[in-house]
């Protein structure tokens, strides 16, 4: 189905506070089999010159991916039918435990591909304090039938 | 701090050798509970395929965390990656017995300044590329 093409531009509220905690850290990197010391050990973290254990560079889809809009039903997404087509991060630098950080999405882009509709959502990810930590470009795919 | 691999040893087409990344059905629920990416298609097979999939695929990002994994083993450090992303060119099927396995291997692609380089990266599976455009940005020693 066509997405609503006046969603494009659209930035949509910001997200709840989410503060990244040590545990989920911890929790993320188990799932993806990674063992770096830096996402677990604090001691380890701090050698590497980071203040406290940081987060894997997937880790920002956890939170870009909350209340982020597209789940309005004005925008017509069908779900179900959703593929991740593209997802790139640009890093300001890691994300890491004690953040409390607010993601905002925009919506930059909507356009068919053939059958399917193509939507690009750009979330910043910054701090309570407003320092941008990380960008995420999202791109997603809607298969159309 | 703390990457490994210094600037001034590497340079353009230097490799990064594969290494093989097996992924079963349990991977894929792990990684929904920790990512909150509960979208059936990645652990019902009936589902998968109501929806047109061959079988149960693998979350996008599994895969790109695989790829993070790579780079970041490589480079020493995971918080010298200052870019990172990828298109997702065809699913990594995993079946519900034996799982699939996931081989990634990458190259420098380009020396950029402030000991930055980029690094290509290469993921199959079942002789399929799974990552197309894949890049990541990461400052060396």
């Amino acid at each position: 189905m066509a997405l609503n093409r006046d969603f494009i531009g659209r930035t949509f509220p910001p997200s709840q506070p989410y503060e990244v905690s040590r545990v989920k850290i911890r929790e993320f990197a188990d799932a993806i089999g990674d063992q770096n010391p830096v996402y677990r050990d604090q001691e380890a973290a701090k050698a590497a010159g980071h203040p406290d254990v940081i987060a894997p560079p997937t880790f920002p889809i956890v939170v870009s991916l909350v209340d982020n809009g597209l789940a309005d039903p004005g925008l017509g997404l069908d779900y179900a039918m959703v593929v991740h087509g593209e997802q790139r991060f640009e890093y300001t630098r890691p994300l890491r435990a004690g953040d409390v950080i607010v993601s905002t999405g925009t919506i930059t882009e909507i356009r068919s591909i053939g059958k399917n509709e193509k939507l690009v959502l750009e979330t910043e990810i910054r701090t309570v304090e407003g320092e941008l930590v990380c960008k995420s470009y999202n791109t997603i795919v809607e298969r159309g039938v | 701090m703390a990457a490994t691999v210094k600037y001034a040893d590497v340079e353009v087409g230097t490799e990064l050798p594969l290494r093989s990344f097996p992924v079963d059905r349990a991977n894929l629920v792990q990684y929904a509970g920790a990512s909150g990416d509960f979208n059936p298609i990645h652990w019902r097979e009936s589902v998968a395929k109501a929806v047109g999939l061959p079988d149960v695929i693998a979350h996008g990002m599994y895969t790109m965390a695989q790829g993070g994994r790579f780079v970041t083993d490589w480079v020493g450090d995971p918080g010298a990656v200052v870019d990172y992303g990828v298109r997702f060119s065809s699913p990594v099927v995993v079946p519900d017995e034996g799982g699939a396995t996931l081989e990634i291997s990458g190259r420098v692609e380009e020396k950029l300044d402030d000991n930055k380089v980029v690094v290509a990266l290469t993921a199959r599976s079942a002789d399929q590329k799974v990552l197309t455009r894949a890049k990541a940005v990461v400052r060396l020693a």
